[in-house]
């Protein structure tokens, strides 16, 4: 055994058993289970003292400052204000643009599930099992996939959570990714981000092992299967390992944050009521298409939902979808978080808050642009248990930053020049800034502006 | 005429049965910013007529007539009902519950002959949620599942009244890519062989009752083939490659009358001079930018700008679910065309060639040029009053008329959302809110 994965088994077997939830926000990330294992190399590239001049700033937190200035030094946003001292810094006129945090997208397939889709690139469900635990989607990425790099120019995204599927019931351990360029996924891992566990409910389970005929063929099928393997996990001890259950063991011990692929109102109620049976707590919710029927519940419990701006009847259990989805949650203060599920989604997640936004203003919930901002940035990180790092353009933060050509949540409006902890990682204006996977070299098209 | 009193029954008619046919109006939208579909630039303070459910004046200096109904449109925005190409409305519910859909012939024994206008459903949700998007008229095909044949699309209007069909089989949809490689046998040589059999068997079938000894097409098929290999039918032929676009342009050396309209076309932009050159035109998707296959690896968002340069007719469609490709976000894919042209080396539109992407062209394509999709004199009466730049993510239609008969608005998606305006429910179950 490496010395990593001795760490990792260390870290497992300090057992909790206390039976509390604990808040995203409140897992310490360098503790995580099982995250000394595989550590991630990425190391910021080299940056310039950088001064955004003059444009609009959502910082991600919900405020907006007009004229401001950014400074990004060393890597981190060094300070945001108006009338800042630029001396030492690359100066870049930001007159009639926009700044916002980095863009993260909370669920991305991207790597697991990378381009070309051919099926010796489908990498994403260990659909073996309704249970596995055991399984971590970092060891499915395909670091060369092209998508990272359209998620980058078209999307501004610096970070995304690389989770598995949905046919599982515990589909496995999440990837949390910096979007940046690498041989290796260690080189692209967040470094100090918590794991998640991606956990589905629902039709695709019982679909899966319906069809295979066996457990479960049933949404009843699906709790009893998922609370019988909780009640397994709980009296692990560590002592012969068992990586599934180092899995659960960290959700258990709130160093492991769930993610839960669920679309109907009733069965989110009666998830949360099986982490409460089990001593664990929902994270988030995603794909809650029927979120808004129990924002009250959501915002009570503290389980952000993570959706799309209008996607519905696909499948049955997404009928129900609406466009002012996002905007009732917010309307009951409930976290909403803006993801994609989908290759071509997170190139536009601006534009698909835009549209939430939209919509809620049509029935009169206005939510400012710069609030609307933040489910695609702070809440993004907050629910991803990384908000003390990347999120927001606070002093001190991970100097994730976009500065857009125009307003964001118009669709006029582009990346115009993305860093990544304060190293210039796209620019369109830059054509040799644009990054071209393996995959692509030589290839038809290469470096186009695609 | 009190126009308040017009819409209030049209709605109250659309709530009671939906079977009562809508009246038309005429009305004149005043003081609107002016969109006519045509590939021109917006014009500010125009107005729009409306008679008898046709167009019959659009511009700046136009006055509405005396008498006639007036919308005050200032600070709105007027286009025609956009046209959704290459669409599913009307065949399915849930896409994934296989007793609600009729999006293609299944396990049929049946391909070419197989006719939408038999399975349309005009109730469908997917046809309300898309009109009240703007959309007015669309183009629906049946996918090819069992042969590479799909069957007989039809072009449709989404209004509320018991009839989509504007004209029934309206084209033939074969796929000859991958897609239709793995259909015929595993490969493309084998779509290819299927394709010319089929035309060459239609060819000879008719007159004919009885089918030759080694016939491969049933009669129905072949016989729904002979309007396609005469001309008469266009052809839609979906293929993504550059090398498979130039293959199919050379169909028409052995079938020299095929009315040949590609779809998909990722790699369009490689052969847009012969695109051109022919005379085919485009069905593309708008953003398609990975190489989600080894067909589209040079996919850019630049092709439809790069083909609409080289005087390609392209059309933005092929926007079939309710998942990110939705046909009413088409104003959305058109809107970021026009981004394109901010971003240094990629090549966009004009707004107003946006927007005919997703009206004009559309509809010419399907065969009603300057009959839909376009604000003109003798056009259909399809107008959409928006709220602000149609092609802008804030913006929604605020009025949807379908020849000249306001629609209603409400749908499921509506109904849930007043439901659950608030969450109140100590008096009674939320199931008593309707």
């Amino acid at each position: 055994m490496t010395a990593a994965g001795a760490l990792a088994l260390a870290a497992c077997s300090t057992t909790a058993d206390s039976g509390e939830t604990r808040s995203a926000s409140a897992a310490t990330p360098k503790s995580a289970s099982g995250d000394a294992a595989y550590p991630s190399t990425y190391k910021p590239y080299p940056g310039a003292p950088t001064a955004l001049v003059g444009a609009t700033v959502f910082d991600g937190t919900g405020k907006e400052i007009d004229n401001a200035v950014v400074l990004l030094r060393d890597g981190k946003v060094q300070a945001v204000g108006t009338g800042l001292d630029t001396a030492g810094y690359t100066v870049i006129d930001g007159t009639g643009k926009y700044v916002t945090p980095g863009i993260i997208d909370i669920h991305s397939h991207l790597g697991d599930y990378p381009s070309p889709s051919v099926s010796a690139h489908s990498d994403g469900n260990e659909a073996t099992s309704p249970t596995t635990p055991e399984v971590w989607a970092e060891h499915s990425v395909w670091p060369q996939d092209p998508g990272f790099t359209r998620a980058l120019a078209n999307g501004g995204v610096t970070t995304l959570q690389v989770l598995p599927g949905s046919a599982n019931l515990i589909g496995g351990r999440s990837a949390t990714l910096k979007n940046v360029p690498s041989r290796t996924v260690q080189g692209m891992k967040f470094p100090g981000a918590p794991y998640g566990l991606k956990m589905a409910c629902g039709e695709n389970p019982k679909r899966v092992y319906g069809g295979k005929g066996r457990m479960p063929s049933t949404r009843m099928g699906n709790f009893a299967v998922d609370r019988q393997t909780w009640i397994d996990a709980q009296g692990y001890d560590g002592k012969k390992r068992n990586l599934a259950k180092e899995s659960l063991k960290g959700v258990l011990d709130g160093k492991i944050l769930v993610h839960n692929h669920c679309y109907r109102a009733d069965e989110m109620a009666l998830v949360i009521d099986m982490a409460k049976e089990m001593g664990y707590k929902v994270t988030a919710f995603h794909h809650a298409v029927e979120a808004y029927k129990i924002g009250d519940l959501l915002k009570e419990n503290d389980v952000c939902s993570a959706v799309w701006a209008d996607w519905y009847g696909f499948k049955m259990e997404s009928y129900d979808g609406i466009p002012e989805n996002a905007a009732l949650l917010q309307n009951a203060g409930a976290c909403v978080v803006i993801h994609s599920d989908d290759e071509n989604g997170i190139q536009r997640l601006n534009q698909e808050a835009a549209k939430a936004q939209a919509a809620g203003k049509r029935m009169g919930i206005d939510i400012p642009d710069a609030q609307v901002v933040r489910w695609l940035t702070l809440n993004a990180a907050k629910a991803m248990g990384i908000d003390a790092m990347t999120g927001s353009l606070e002093n001190g933060k991970m100097a994730d930053v976009v500065l857009w050509n125009g307003n964001p949540l118009s669709v006029y409006s582009r990346p115009e020049k993305v860093w990544i902890d304060g190293a210039l990682l796209f620019d369109a204006d830059n054509p040799k800034m644009r990054p071209v996977s393996d995959f692509e070299l030589g290839q038809p098209g290469m470096g186009d502006v695609k | 005429m009190n126009l308040r009193r017009v819409t209030g029954f049209a709605i109250a008619a659309a709530a009671a049965a939906v079977s009562a046919p809508l009246a038309a109006q005429n009305v004149a939208i005043t003081n609107a910013t002016l969109a006519t579909g045509d590939g021109s630039e917006p014009v500010e303070n125009a107005t729009v007529v409306v008679q008898n459910g046709k167009i019959v004046a659009a511009g700046p200096g136009v006055a509405a007539p005396a008498g006639m109904a007036v919308i005050d449109g200032t600070g709105k925005w007027v286009t025609p009902g956009l046209f959704a190409a290459m669409t599913q409305l009307g065949l399915y519910d849930v896409d994934g519950v296989p007793n609600s859909n009729d999006s293609s012939g299944g396990r049929s024994i049946f391909s070419a002959a197989l006719d939408v206008t038999t399975a349309l459903n005009p109730a469908s949700q997917h046809v309300s949620v898309t009109r009240g998007g703007g959309i007015t008229r669309a183009s629906v095909f049946v996918g090819p599942s069992s042969a590479i044949f799909g069957g007989q699309g039809a072009v449709v209007d989404l209004g509320a009244d018991p009839n989509m069909v504007m004209r029934p089989r309206a084209f033939q949809v074969v796929t000859l890519g991958e897609s239709g490689g793995r259909i015929a046998g595993g490969t493309r040589l084998a779509a290819q062989a299927a394709f010319r059999n089929a035309l060459q068997e239609a060819q000879t079938a008719v007159g004919k009752t009885d089918r030759p000894a080694d016939a491969l097409l049933n009669r129905p098929d072949a016989l729904a083939l002979v309007p396609v290999v005469r001309g008469e039918q266009p052809l839609y032929v979906a293929v993504e490659r550059a090398a498979d676009i130039r293959s199919v342009l050379a169909l028409r050396n052995d079938f020299p009358k095929l009315d040949l309209v590609i779809v998909g076309a990722s790699e369009g932009w490689m052969v847009a001079s012969e695109l051109a050159a022919a005379k085919v035109p485009v069905i593309a998707h708008a953003l398609d930018d990975l190489p989600t296959s080894f067909e589209d690896l040079a996919a850019t968002q630049s092709n439809v700008g790069r083909m609409v340069r080289a005087g390609v007719k392209v059309a933005v469609g092929g926007l079939t679910g309710g998942t990110g490709d939705q046909a009413r976000n088409s104003k959305q894919f058109a809107g970021n065309l026009v981004a394109l042209n901010k971003l240094p080396g990629a090549t966009g539109l004009t707004w107003g060639q946006a927007l005919a992407t997703i009206s004009s062209v559309p509809a010419e394509i399907a065969g009603f040029g300057g009959k839909a999709g376009v604000l003109k004199p003798g056009a259909v009466g399809d107008v959409v009053l928006w709220d602000g730049d149609p092609l802008e993510l804030a913006s929604a239609p605020v009025k949807v008329f379908i020849d000249g008969v306001e629609q209603p608005t409400d749908n499921h998606q509506t109904k849930l959302r007043e439901r659950y305006r608030d969450l109140d429910t100590s008096q009674l179950p939320k199931a008593y809110e309707w």
